[in-house]
């Protein structure tokens, strides 16, 4: 089976700010090293990983935001930096992403209506009066009743909401894949429920495939079929959930697992 | 009660009785803490839980008068820190007590410190700050020392840029224990962080808290920190407390529905598909609290005629407290089913 969307042996390196002068070249660190990951149709895959360790540059590459230095990005079976105009199109339309922050990602001086309504108009080309429904609709699909939020702007909404908002957009485009970068961490524990909810409800009735990039493990096995650990760069283990966290076998996993808090205060004992 | 100086010794460190907080709102004052009572002993850890907009950051700057607007003010209630009364002290007095008797840290490190001056100064500021110049040096390297964090007097001179999240954090816990104070409150210090870096951090101040027999007052949203780190819970809900108890019992039993449903949507590896579960509604927002029962309109048990109408007081259930009219009831004890 060809895989929806694919990491081939991709590496990504930044030049390291202030190393370099006239005549020195920049020294370069890596900061994805020679990863190869596959999203299957309708399938989550979690990336988990700390800060630092390469998941969100993994991510922009997956979503043609940054190019790899090596390797490749296949759509469909076919790589993105090759592919022609048309398919690129394609690929635009139907691999999405929802941020950590949406309130960042949002214009602030856009309501959410204008938001939602510019994938419409630019990936499906409907017209402003079809665009104009689909936005009720989207915004009922996100449980944001439309009366109240249509012409709200971003700084008027909630944290969750605006993560909401951000998630209508995505949906927007008709994705085959949603590629969601921390998505609830800055959300406090009960609105980060009701996302997670709303976000596996939409996966379950619309066959959508996540790549749920997260350090938290806790998320991980509620939702993900498949995980991926990341760790300086590079895929340390990787497997189904429940394989992973009942047996990991890399240091790293292991570590995480531990500090990974559970609502047991009896944890508290074993110190 | 003795008015003398000195404290009783069997008296808690932190009493905080009945204390309210208002938010002028134009020529109206809109109540955001409301009637919050909670002790802290010394080398104890207690936890206050609750969402955004529940009030318990402004619990926690209300302790120390510390409010990030001049809008708001302490409108009722006492807060007794060794037996003086913080809520009746002027400005100096105040500022006697800040930092020297009572440490803070908060979410974001970057943001309380200075970027252009080194670490150790900063922490050398606080020490100052309270007239001790002599041996601050000394005494900075030996709180990096105490943060766990290696060469401290390599430490001391880096810029903050030059440090993690999780070594800003911890120098932002040295310099607020720099004077020794006898409770630190901290509010959400670890919800920026990665969790290997949260996992240091929580054992680092459970660490601090033994050895330095210091009050511990954590601040989170994140029950399953709560159970990591403290002895005692208090669940604030819509500027109120709506439960307090031990900590085991509050894990096993809990009383209050809104606590019920807080716990079961914290998830962690163990949790399934199933366990996907959120308590419907948002909080409601200062200002518009419901009627009755502030937590009635998100509530799977609540008793039409009662709990949309009449104002639930916090009353015994066990071992702890709550605010449920229905609390002992059956259909209280799994409230979510």
């Amino acid at each position: 089976m060809t895989a929806l969307l694919e990491a081939r042996d991709v590496s990504r390196l930044f030049p390291v700010r202030g190393s370099g002068s006239l005549l020195r070249a920049r020294r370069m660190q890596t900061a994805v090293d020679q990863v190869s990951i596959a999203v299957q149709p309708g399938e989550v895959l979690a990336l988990v990983g700390e800060s630092g360790s390469g998941k969100t540059t993994l991510g922009r590459m997956l979503l043609g935001l940054t190019a790899p230095s090596s390797g490749q990005v296949l759509y469909k079976g076919q790589d993105i930096a090759q592919a022609p105009a048309s398919a690129l199109r394609d690929f635009r339309q139907a691999v999405q992403v929802v941020f950590q922050d949406s309130g960042g990602s949002l214009n602030p001086r856009h309501t959410v209506a204008q938001s939602i309504a510019l994938p419409l108009r630019y990936n499906r080309g409907l017209a402003p009066e079809q665009a104009e429904r689909e936005v009720d609709a989207l915004l009922e699909q996100v449980h944001l009743p439309p009366r109240h939020f249509r012409n709200r702007l971003p700084h008027e909404l909630s944290g969750g909401q605006r993560q909401r908002v951000g998630i209508a957009r995505a949906l927007a485009s008709q994705p085959q894949v949603v590629i969601a970068d921390e998505p609830v961490s800055a959300l406090d524990v009960s609105v980060r429920a009701q996302i997670l909810r709303l976000m596996f409800d939409l996966q379950q009735t619309q066959r959508l495939a996540y790549l749920f990039i997260t350090h938290d493990l806790g998320v991980v096995r509620a939702f993900a079929q498949r995980v991926a650990v990341m760790y300086q760069g590079r895929i340390v283990e990787q497997g189904t959930a429940d394989a992973v966290l009942d047996d990991p076998q890399h240091a790293y996993t292991r570590r995480l697992l531990a500090a990974t808090p559970i609502p047991d205060p009896r944890r508290q004992q074993l110190g | 009660m003795n008015s003398g100086a000195t404290a009783d010794a069997a008296a808690p460190l932190l009493d905080v009785r009945h204390l309210c907080v208002d938010i002028a709102q134009g020529p109206r004052q809109l109540r955001v803490v409301e009637d919050v009572s909670l002790q802290v002993q010394r080398g104890e850890a207690v936890g206050l839980v609750g969402e955004s907009g529940s009030g318990k950051s402004m619990t926690a700057f209300a302790l120390l008068n510390l409010f990030p607007s001049p809008l708001a003010r302490v409108a009722g209630g006492e807060v007794l820190l060794e037996g003086r009364d913080l809520a009746r002290m002027d400005a100096a007095q105040l500022r006697s007590v800040r930092g020297a008797r009572v440490g803070m840290v908060f979410q974001d490190p970057s943001s309380f410190l200075d970027p252009l001056m080194p670490v150790g100064r900063q922490i050398a500021e606080a020490l100052v700050a309270h007239g001790q110049v002599d041996g601050s040096r000394a005494r900075v390297l030996e709180l990096i020392d105490l943060m766990e964090l290696p060469q401290a007097a390599q430490v001391a001179l880096k810029y903050p840029h030059e440090l993690s999240g999780g070594m800003r954090q911890r120098i932002l816990i040295a310099a607020a224990l720099a004077m020794k104070p006898a409770l630190l409150i901290a509010d959400e210090p670890t919800t920026a962080l990665d969790v290997t870096v949260q996992a240091g951090i929580l054992k680092l101040l459970t660490r601090l808290r033994k050895e330095l027999d210091l009050g511990l007052l954590l601040i989170t949203h994140d029950l399953a920190v709560i159970a990591e780190t403290c002895q005692q819970v208090h669940v604030m809900y819509a500027g109120q407390i709506v439960e307090s108890n031990a900590i085991e019992p509050l894990f096993d039993r809990p009383a209050h529905p809104y606590t019920q449903g807080l716990l079961r949507s914290v998830l962690s590896p163990q949790s399934r598909a199933h366990d996907l579960f959120s308590i419907p509604g948002g909080v409601a927002i200062a200002g518009q609290w419901p009627s009755g029962c502030r937590f009635h309109p998100r509530c799977p048990i609540m008793r039409p005629g009662l709990c949309d109408t009449a104002v639930p007081e916090l009353g015994s259930s066990g071992q702890g407290v709550d605010r449920c009219h229905l609390s002992g009831a059956p259909e209280a004890i799994h409230a979510w089913g």
